[in-house]
């Protein structure tokens, strides 16, 4: 007897026999990844320039508009207050540009439902340039002239790293729909 | 991808207060946002109960990472010292005998200033370190420049407290948590240091610009007598960096003064030692306003 094709019977996330979604693992996977986007920064010892993109910003903004649907509308106030605690920014600047972020995406949406990845790759860039200029601007300290030339390292750093970050949060979508569990 | 058709409410209630519920939720959160960010802007240090909290849950893995960054870090080190290893080793013998001869020079004028000083009836208390640690980490995404410090109030850390490492300053202590604390460093925007040049009593400001360099500004301004190459150290002014310890370097001329650029890097450094404040009373005269007297 001719065997069958081993793969028949699965597809991008696993086999589809005996297998389903772990509820927590789709749940949590695209909240845990955001917060651990928000921690990252805290590591590298930079004395000099603002030198690392507001990764857990781009996180937020790549999962909303990579998958859609997925994050609530209100999830930049919590999501927010914890990179308030790590940012450096004084405290509220997360929770007030995350929050208005999510609800300029979803009138962004509400204009053009049908985008391509470079339409979604130019919203990202404009916020996160807002984001990052916001934040010179509100940073606690008065904005000067020296300080807004250091931060264009990491503007353009963070606009280019963006599909890089899309590609990532596709390869955690898929993780978070695995069938891992045994049924 | 195209949105799904949750946005879609259609006609059930249930999904139409849902959505409805979420915009409100977050614009709420939005207003929320505003309104702390206001308030930290007039309390900075409102919110530095939950921020510490924060980074002290975090400081065993950032203090994990610390411990692997210094260790990779002098690996690097040793193995670039064999490239050129021969010429190189010559070189450093010549120069240490010089400095043997300087160091027992340095000794003798050490030996004379105690005498002059017992003469004088001055006390030179020794000033040890409350708490040597490493910096774990720091706001590398913001526009400020804070590292965070992996001892807090339990090793007696206090806030206003000058850290400095083998090579000079690193900048003050800012917040305080239990084991960890937050440090503002010179090179942040809101950094302002009392300074002079070495060897000479030109006193001037050091003002962080935000872009890795410090704003040397002269108090008494005239014909500049900066030059390229010049070194400024501490001048005790203030009352909380000790004089005498090396700040930055003169790289370049302005009009009011020049721009310099720090001795120690925090992100090449292994250890920073915190400080006493130098003098307690006149960090407490210096932040006290005009219109209030000091009392005794």
């Amino acid at each position: 007897m001719e065997r069958m094709e081993p793969r028949a019977r699965s597809d991008a996330y696993g086999s589809r026999i005996n297998r389903s979604h772990s509820p927590l693992v789709a749940n949590i996977v695209p909240w845990l990844s955001i917060l651990l986007g928000s921690l990252l920064p805290v590591f590298p010892i930079a004395a000099a320039l603002p030198m690392v993109p507001p990764l857990g910003f781009l996180m937020l903004l790549g999962w909303r508009l990579v998958r859609p649907g997925l994050l609530p509308v209100w999830a930049g106030f919590p999501l927010g207050l914890f990179d308030d605690l790590f940012s450096g920014q004084p405290f509220g600047f997360a929770i007030l540009f995350w929050s208005a972020t999510l609800l300029a995406i979803e009138f962004v949406e509400m204009r053009l439902p049908w985008r391509a990845f470079w339409q979604d790759w130019f919203t990202a860039g404009i916020l996160v340039a807002a984001y990052i200029l916001g934040g010179w601007m509100l940073s606690g300290a008065t904005p000067t002239l020296p300080s807004f030339v250091a931060l264009v390292p990491q503007l353009v750093f963070s606009i280019l790293v963006f599909p890089i970050i899309a590609r990532f949060i596709a390869r955690l979508d898929r993780l978070r729909l695995r069938r891992w569990k045994r049924v | 991808m195209a949105p799904g058709g949750t946005r879609r409410s259609g006609y059930s209630r249930r999904a139409q207060y849902n959505l409805f519920t979420g915009y409100i939720i977050a614009g709420v959160g939005a207003l929320i946002g505003a309104v702390l960010l206001a308030l930290s802007f007039f309390q900075p240090t409102f919110f530095g109960g939950p921020r510490s909290a924060a980074q002290d849950a975090a400081t065993p893995a950032t203090e994990t990472v610390a411990t692997v960054r210094t260790g990779s870090k002098s690996l690097w080190d040793s193995v670039r010292g064999y490239y050129r290893a021969g010429s190189k080793n010559a070189e450093l013998k010549r120069e240490m005998e010089l400095a043997r001869i300087r160091l027992k020079e340095a000794e003798a004028v050490r030996q004379e200033n105690k005498r002059l000083k017992g003469l004088l009836d001055l006390q030179d208390q020794e000033r040890k370190p409350v708490a040597v640690a490493r910096l774990i980490g720091s706001t590398s995404a913001s526009t400020r420049r804070f590292a965070y410090l992996g001892a807090g109030e339990r090793d007696g850390v206090r806030v206003g407290m000058p850290v400095r490492s083998p090579r000079g300053v690193v900048g003050r202590i800012l917040e305080t948590g239990r084991d960890s604390s937050r440090v503002l460093l010179l090179t942040d925007s809101e950094s302002v240091l009392p300074v002079r040049r070495a060897g000479d009593e030109v006193v001037a400001f050091a003002e962080g610009r935000g872009d890795s360099l410090l704003r040397i500004k002269l108090i008494n301004l005239g014909i500049n007598p900066l030059k390229p190459g010049d070194m400024f150290v501490t001048s005790g002014a203030g009352g909380y960096y000790p004089p005498g310890i090396a700040v930055a370097i003169v790289t370049e001329l302005t009009d009011d003064g020049g721009l310099a650029r720090i001795v120690s890097d925090p992100a090449a450094t292994d250890f920073v030692a915190i400080e006493p404040i130098f003098e307690p009373d006149g960090a407490q005269g210096a932040t006290t306003p005009i219109e209030e007297e000091l009392g005794d």
